[in-house]
């Protein structure tokens, strides 16, 4: 019997209210009295050097206030980077500036360069038109391998060359690695690219920033999953602000999957310009200015190698990766090709040598950060689709060959740095096999057959690190923050409470499963539980939300509050009861005393607290309300198996997804509906990835998908329902909730999946396709039947993961 | 120049200029901030609103072509009594909704869709949400949501 209350149950979300009511409160929704709008001008080539702005006919314009170019913020810092890399060699990686305005030079198209600040967005952009700037165009870099090579224009003149890091993981094993691959029975070899992506969640980006002259004090209102972060980074790092006097705030959110972690130029400037001209000032970006603006996801070119015994034991595993950064480094840009993506190369799999090797590269394009998985779909896809490839060379069954190497002991230390708690592999991929009815495929291909279509069947495993992160580890990896999670529970005199917590909702449902937790823990109704979130005012430092990180690491943060709340309740119980604390037990919203029926309800003891007149005073402090600070000892490990059913038009190439199957390992669920819900988001994302969506530049280094014209979204009618199940458990061992996160998922599971019935699907035909890289455009998936093109895009060969007159539209 | 409109039922005036957007009219004009922007170019719907009582993309219609149109928002939707109507609940029942930003446009949609054609198939669903984009849902409960507001039996949230 479903639960309705409390953990485990599918409560309703609280926050949906508001929002099918029209009643969200969204940063673009915010106004302050008196506040001015802000147009950036964007450079419209790819590489220039900027010889002068005129702003004199813009700054006559009606309505403006005043025009900014980079010469405005000499003494001010730079958009800063958040993790630094070291690398093969022990050196850290190159670290260019990131101006808030160009200067000297603009480095990728959408580069702001000028921003006109006036009474209203529509003066502003008229004023915009009539600045002339004479910008000398130089070459771009834009092809990864084309900008190592000897002698390529440079996209930052400070730096040695293009290359931001080398990075080889681990250096320790690569001899043996490549000893392993010799003494090898059998050596599988892919090259493929993981195609640039664009986050896109629905809300674009907003600043307005504010400042109080009584008191110098500024305020942010930001589209981010991170505020504390933003306040971090852009006080201390950019304008100077001190964090007593920088309030930061992210209201309701529509949307993140990563590119709303991020510190942008936008933001400093809103908060920079509301000071000096002593009005708020406000930003709305264009949906084309997202997409030339908001960091991008993906973007590896990479060579996999797997090598196996006789015997079909993986022995070694080897790999290449191209990493695209863009033009300048995003907050957690270097990050995202290695530590998390070299320490999943392992996958579900007990692989004893890894080797991995990541180039990462300075390109005429817009920064490349998280998205959605970050560095592990990119780790995922290349190891399902090599081990598939695998299974194809060596005429074995695709799921016998995982079983064959799965690991089956925990907890287990892979040889690429991570140890991983629990899991229990077999059995996701048991309960998918229930799902999917394997046996019964050949049966249905024949009737899709029927009907002219080919019909393919694909399957994979994942495992992800999530539960971001052990501070001290990441420390000693780079990262310059740590990854904690903060909560305050403050309890009320009439026993409601209010829980404050660093982690950020921005369509997870928080507000809901949060209170859950509290709910359940206290025994009292959900709705006594107010979450508060997004406004540094008024929730201690925490870091927000990505990586799959609330429940695992802000859930436990929340734990622990309520821990302590708990354990001086009691106290103040076993007063009013004038019994031991020892004996007083809390259940169902009363306290007891064991052995006896005294009882004392929730309510009187948190009154108690606030009106102590009997009150232990010599011992404990009145009110109840307690912070606490969680720091995870190791990541989590959810993982799971996906399979998806796929039909081949072999007229037209186009791929349809019949139907789509999620088994996941999530550990403890808190919520059933509301993870479900993610699976789905996830998986819609990763088939999007796999069959639509190119972020696509030419050869000039122009953005040739910047609307949702020329941007293929995954809509209704791409996607089937999918089956998911989360019934598969292996609680977290390290978190009070046994919870792993289940945010990213369905993305990194999804695309190997969909890639991998393609190509059985034209396989079944007698093509002897081995591979297309994504997106399977009908053009790519058409032409690789017709061995036009072997695998669609070519992009290997070239460092770029997308090419020109490559992208998909509906 | 002041354009007057019916939006929810009542007479509401603002200012405007000859390119004001009825998106800009509803959101700066009204401050009825309910109908977002996501894209500028009729692609994504969450801008979707009702324009004499058919669906519309207010982000590509001008405000003083609706001189004197009735114009439903999403803060137009709800019951008489504030509580959620049978196509709002039934988002909330299904999990048809996650950060919310797309919703005011699926929930327009939908209730165009319902009166077009009150039984739908999951494919007339699916075809008709063609220009409302969702990025966090996968359009699954979507789906069922308006399946369920549809009065059409649909699975229960959890645990397919």
């Amino acid at each position: 019997m479903p639960k309705d209350t409390g953990i485990g149950a599918s409560s309703k979300r609280r926050e949906d209210v508001r929002f099918l009511t029209g009643k969200g409160r969204y940063t673009d929704d915010i106004n302050v009295a008196g506040q001015a709008h802000v147009v950036f001008l964007r450079s419209d080539m790819a590489h220039g050097r900027i010889n002068s702005i005129d702003t004199a006919d813009a700054a006559a314009m009606p309505g403006v206030i005043r025009v900014f170019t980079g010469a405005d913020f000499e003494g001010v810092g730079t958009i800063p980077c958040g993790w630094q890399v070291t690398d093969r060699h022990g050196e850290p990686m190159q670290e260019p500036p990131h101006p808030i305005l160009a200067q000297g030079k603009v480095r990728h198209v959408g580069d702001p360069y000028a921003a006109v600040v006036a009474e209203t967005a529509a003066q502003a952009r008229d004023a915009a038109e009539a600045i002339v700037a004479d910008i000398e165009e130089l070459t771009p870099v834009i092809d990864m391998k084309a900008a190592l090579a000897d002698g390529a224009p440079k996209v930052h003149d400070d730096l040695k060359n293009n290359l931001c890091y080398d990075w080889g993981f681990v250096e320790e094993n690569k001899a043996a690695v490549d000893e392993a691959f010799q003494n090898a029975a059998h050596v599988t070899t892919l090259e493929l690219v993981n195609n640039r992506l664009v986050a896109n969640p629905m809300e674009p980006r907003v600043a307005v920033g504010d400042y109080a002259a009584h008191d110098d004090s500024s305020t942010l209102y930001t589209t981010s999953q991170n505020p504390h972060v933003i306040r971090l980074l852009m006080g201390a790092f950019v304008l100077g602000i001190p964090e007593h006097k920088l309030r930061v705030v992210a209201p309701d959110v529509g949307g993140g999957f990563g590119t709303k972690i991020f510190h942008y130029a936008e933001e400093a400037f809103c908060t920079f310009a509301a000071k000096a001209i002593q009005r708020p000032v406000k930003w709305t970006s264009t949906r084309g200015e997202a997409f030339m603006s908001d960091a991008h996801g993906r973007d590896h070119v990479s060579k996999i190698e797997l090598a196996l015994d006789a015997d079909h034991n993986f022995t070694a595993l080897r790999t290449e990766t191209y990493a695209n950064m863009g033009a300048y480094l995003s907050t957690f840009a270097p990050s995202i090709p290695t530590w998390l993506h070299g320490t999943l190369m392992a996958g579900n799999y007990k692989t004893p040598l890894v080797y991995v090797n990541v180039k990462a590269v300075f390109t005429n394009t817009v920064p490349v950060d998280a998205y959605r998985g970050a560095g592990r779909p990119e780790a995922t896809f290349q190891l399902e689709r090599v081990v598939d490839k695998a299974a194809r060379e060596l005429g074995v069954d695709p799921v016998e060959l995982r079983r064959k190497n799965f690991i089956t002991e925990f907890p287990y230390q892979t040889p690429v740095a991570v140890e991983y708690d629990t899991g229990d592999y077999n059995a996701t991929m048991d309960k998918l096999l229930e799902l999917i009815d394997r046996d019964g495929f050949e049966a249905r291909r024949k009737e899709s057959e029927a009907r002219g279509k080919l019909r393919g069947l694909g399957l994979n495993c994942y495992i992800e690190a999530c539960g971001i992160a052990p501070s001290q580890l990441v420390g000693q990896l780079g990262a310059r923050a740590g990854l904690y999670e903060s909560a305050t529970v403050r309890v009320n005199a009439t026993g409601g409470l209010v829980v404050m917590t660093g982690s950020h909702s921005h369509g997870q449902g928080h507000e809901t499963s949060f209170a859950q937790v509290v709910s359940d823990m206290i025994g009292i109704p959900e709705d006594q539980v107010e979450i508060v979130h997004g406004d540094t005012a008024n929730t201690p430092m925490g870091m927000g939300t990505y990586g799959s990180r609330s429940l695992a690491v802000g859930g436990s943060a929340i734990v622990k509050a309520t821990d302590k709340i708990i354990a001086k309740a009691k106290k103040i119980a076993a007063h009013l009861m004038e019994a031991s604390p020892d004996d007083v037990e809390l259940k169902d919203g009363a306290f007891t005393v064991a052995g006896t029926d005294k009882s004392v309800a929730w309510g009187d003891v948190t009154l108690a607290a606030y009106v102590p007149h009997n009150y232990p005073l010599e011992d404990i402090e009145p009110g109840l309300e307690e912070t606490a600070f969680y720091d995870p000892n190791n990541f989590t490990y959810p993982s799971g198996a996906y399979a998806c059913e796929v039909e081949v038009d072999p007229e037209t190439g186009k791929v349809d997804v019949i139907s789509f199957a999620a088994a996941d390992d999530f550990g403890n669920v808190v919520n059933p509906m509301i993870v479900e819900g993610q699976v789905h988001g996830g998986v819609a994302q990763g088939i999007g990835q796999a069959l639509l969506e190119n972020c696509a530049y030419d050869e000039n280094g122009q953005l040739l998908s910047a609307s949702y014209m020329d941007y293929a979204m995954p809509r209704a009618h791409d996607v089937p329902m999918i089956k998911v199940d989360h019934s598969c458990q292996t609680p977290c061992t390290h978190n009070p909730l046994g919870v792993k996160g289940c945010g990213e998922a369905g993305a990194i599971g999804s695309p190997p999946s969909v890639v991998n019935a393609v190509i059985d699907a034209l396989q079944s035909a007698g093509h002897d396709v081995t591979h297309i890289d994504m997106p399977l455009t009908p053009p790519r998936v058409w032409a690789a039947m017709n061995g036009a093109n072997a695998t669609g895009g070519g992009g290997t060969a070239h460092g770029r993961s997308v090419g020109a007159g490559d992208t998909a539209t509906h | 120049m002041k354009v007057t409109m019916t939006v929810n039922g009542k007479e509401r005036s603002a200012e405007t200029e000859g390119r004001t957007l009825l998106s800009e009219y509803l959101r700066e004009g009204l401050r009825l901030t309910g109908t977002h922007v996501g894209c500028d170019t009729s692609q994504c719907g969450a801008c979707l609103v009702h324009v004499d009582g058919q669906p519309a993309k207010a982000c590509t219609v001008l405000a003083q072509d609706c001189e004197g149109a009735e114009v439903t928002t999403i803060e137009g939707m709800a019951n008489a009594d504030g509580s959620l109507s049978r196509i709002q609940q039934a988002f909330q029942d299904h999990h048809g909704l996650q950060c919310g930003f797309c919703t005011p446009g699926m929930v327009m949609a939908a209730a165009a869709l319902l009166k077009d054609n009150p039984q739908p198939t999951e494919a007339d669903v699916r075809h008709y949400l063609e220009g409302n984009i969702c990025r966090c849902t996968g359009y699954h409960n979507i789906v069922k949501s308006v399946l369920a507001a549809s009065g059409q039996s649909v699975e229960p949230v959890a645990a397919e």
